[in-house]
């Protein structure tokens, strides 16, 4: 894990005290909230509807024992005990007041974290696939490179009011665990005659008008990255609309343009830019990998697994995934329990996960963009023992990609931007398929809801996307088929006429009996619907 | 103490448009959505660029100066407009070296303001030794 040094250190230092007087000012009146509302979103923190939300930043969604366990603690201490884990790999606090921001801020910087353009206008913290540093199929761990790019874009002076909010993912594996040709620049780190490169996908993202980000270059070196990052941002800072909220992302800016004319724009502009002299040696880069090294993991650990606890061995064989070390797993907890909030888990539920990772998993966790949590370096032999004390405190629900794993939004419960209530739905949906056989009969199905437009649920790139709308005052939901934001990305297609809260219960219960119905031998759902196409569903669920 | 001009003088600036159908002015000034680099041919005889800022929000001014900086104009680089003490620290990185907001600035402010960061991650304009290189001297 990165370890700060004492410029990281004074950085966050700086920037606790210059909100801290922000915040002073704000509270004096000597700025007005049009003034202070760009400031507190740079450190993340929201207007909702009842209170200031606080959003934490987990740099690609790394985190350590001790940083959890802060997690825990501003939970308890600021907020109502407990904490909301997000598509952003971040944290969010929903009963924040704005005098205690400060305090919580120089708490986090206690353990190396902050809230540093989480949101507002600027480029947002960087997400990363979650089984970095132990997935066998990546060609390395991202999150080097990651950081490298957390370290340019922090208080970025030319970058901090572009016209909308910029987020960056990075990969290293042809599984595509992050979305990350969601994002307005993805980077895949790709192998090249021996050489490791990134490759830019820039302009992909959800929201009004979903994306699939182009490929603007196939291989960046490491020594061009950050110069060819800056010639992307550049233009788009220069040239991107202005004019209209909606049509402010970089996705647009390159869908009028059109991606060779935006490349041929940056190509120019990374000329330049590279005179500059802004990339740091391969010294910097290097002293990041060591702080990345692998954990010392006994590879000839025992590879077997006791599977005689039926309920233990039902949880293995959904929530635990192979590690590239033999004898070692990673470990998926869902905070995704029936009837529960997704992504939420009490201060009690963080701590739990902190210990875990302390005893087991080599002191890391990771957060997933699916809100889940990872034990990432975990030996098998001890798996038993780490999923008895995550089902004493109801964290070991088996249902990993499964229909109840639900990715959803705040919605209107919480959010000032929502249409419509995005917990209530899950619920109901996660209750109605709530028998464990009934979903692994469903097999893989991702489902995704926002309550508005924006698409903070992701509900494009689900198997099965919801969205919440506001129809003549009344929430509606409408529903989507066929999205995926892995490596076999697409964007969903709306079936047709909304639905009620029910309604939309009951109509993806027809989806599912069709699938079922339709399905080829080792289909998954988005799978059969590519074949298919919408025309049966529409059927089954219209009749 | 900083070494900006918080009040800078009255030149008259006049727009691109008329800059460069002119031969004779040395004061220009460049709009949110006007290109910087049209200027490029011209830096050897302007003594001030003004970019304005109608909007604290609209940051296309933050390129302009860097563009301009980086083509090695050396003159007065002015923000003008809705210049707020919370985005000078900013400004200053890409290269402005004079503030002209439409509402004042407590200097003692502006002071705080530019003396809070006490290094940077990254280069700028502002001839600023960024942190990777502290690092590896």
């Amino acid at each position: 894990m990165y370890k700060y040094d004492e410029y990281d250190h004074a950085m966050v230092a700086a920037r606790v005290a210059e909100f801290s007087d922000q915040v002073k000012r704000r509270l004096a009146g000597e700025i007005t909230e049009d003034q202070f509302k760009p400031l507190r979103l740079m450190n993340g923190l929201y207007l909702q509807l009842h209170a200031y939300m606080l959003r934490v930043a987990v740099p690609y969604g790394t985190l350590d024992g001790r940083q959890m366990r802060m997690l825990a603690h501003i939970a308890r201490k600021y907020d109502r005990d407990y904490g909301h884990f997000t598509t952003r790999q971040n944290i969010q606090y929903n009963w924040i007041k704005l005098e205690d921001a400060p305090a919580i801020l120089e708490d986090l910087a206690s353990v190396e974290m902050h809230a540093i353009q989480t949101s507002g206008n600027c480029i947002r913290n960087i997400s990363s696939d979650q089984w970095a540093g132990a997935a066998a199929d990546e060609i390395t761990d991202p999150r080097p490179w990651a950081e490298l790019l957390r370290q340019w874009s922090s208080f970025h002076p030319e970058f901090s009011y572009l016209p909308r909010k910029f987020k960056i993912a990075v990969i290293a594996a042809d599984e595509d665990r992050a979305a990350m040709r969601l994002h307005d620049i993805g980077i895949q780190i790709v192998e090249k005659d021996g050489v490791h490169g990134a490759a830019f996908y820039v302009g992909g993202g959800m929201g009004r008008t979903p994306m699939i980000a182009p490929l603007i270059k196939d291989f960046v070196p490491l020594d061009d990255m950050l110069s060819y990052a800056e010639a992307c941002l550049r233009v788009y800072n220069r040239y991107g609309r202005r004019d209209n909220i909606y049509k402010a992302r970089i996705k647009i800016l390159i869908h009028e343009l059109g991606a060779d004319e935006y490349r041929r724009q940056v190509e120019e502009e990374f000329v330049h830019v590279k005179s500059l002299g802004i990339d740091p040696p391969k010294a910097e880069f290097d002293r990041i990998a060591a702080q990345f090294a692998p954990p010392a993991l006994d590879a000839s650990a025992l590879d077997a697994i006791d599977r005689s606890d039926p309920d233990f061995a039902v949880w293995v064989d959904q929530n635990v995934a192979a590690h590239k070390v033999p004898g070692h797993a990673i470990v998926n907890i869902s905070l995704k329990p029936v009837g529960g909030i997704p992504g939420d888990a009490s201060s009690a539920q963080i701590d739990l996960m902190a210990d875990l990772a302390e005893t087991y998993s080599h002191d890391e966790l990771r957060v997933t963009h699916a809100q889940n949590i990872v034990l990432p370096h975990v030996r098998k032999a001890d798996l038993y023992t780490i999923w008895q004390a995550l089902d004493a405190a109801g964290l070991a629900t088996p249902n990993l990609d499964l229909i109840s794993d639900i990715i959803a939004c705040p919605g209107l419960d919480y959010c000032s931007l929502a249409n419509a209530r995005s917990i209530p739905v899950a619920q109901k949906i996660a209750t109605r398929f709530s028998d464990l056989g009934r979903q692994k009969e469903l097999g893989e199905l991702k489902l995704k809801i926002s309550g508005c437009i924006n698409a903070c649920g992701h509900h494009h790139a689900g198997h099965i996307g919801i969205l919440g709308v506001d129809r003549k005052g009344t929430e509606n939901y409408q529903l989507l088929l066929g999205g995926s934001g892995a490596e076999d990305v697409s964007l969903g297609t709306i079936t047709g006429p909304g639905f009620d809260e029910d309604g939309i219960v009951d109509a993806i219960e027809r989806v599912t009996d069709k699938y079922l119905a339709e399905r080829s031998e080792g289909e998954r759902f988005v799978d059969t619907f590519r074949r298919v196409g919408m025309a049966p569903f529409k059927e089954a669920i219209y009749g | 103490m900083t070494d900006v001009a918080l009040q800078p003088g009255e030149e008259p600036c006049v727009t691109l448009d008329a800059f460069l159908s002119q031969s004779n002015a040395t004061a220009v000034r460049l709009e949110p959505d006007e290109d910087a680099r049209a200027l490029i041919p011209h830096l050897d005889r302007l003594a001030l660029i003004e970019v304005a800022f109608p909007k604290f929000r609209d940051g296309r001014g933050y390129s302009s100066a860097r563009i301009l900086r980086e083509a090695g104009y050396a003159g007065e680089l002015r923000a003008q407009g809705d210049v707020l003490v919370d985005q000078i620290a900013y400004m200053k990185r890409c290269g402005f070296d004079s503030f002209a907001p439409e509402k004042e600035l407590n200097p003692a402010d502006v002071e705080a303001a530019l003396s809070r960061w006490p290094e940077h991650y990254q280069g700028a304009a502002d001839g600023a030794v960024p942190i990777w290189k502290l690092r590896h001297g």
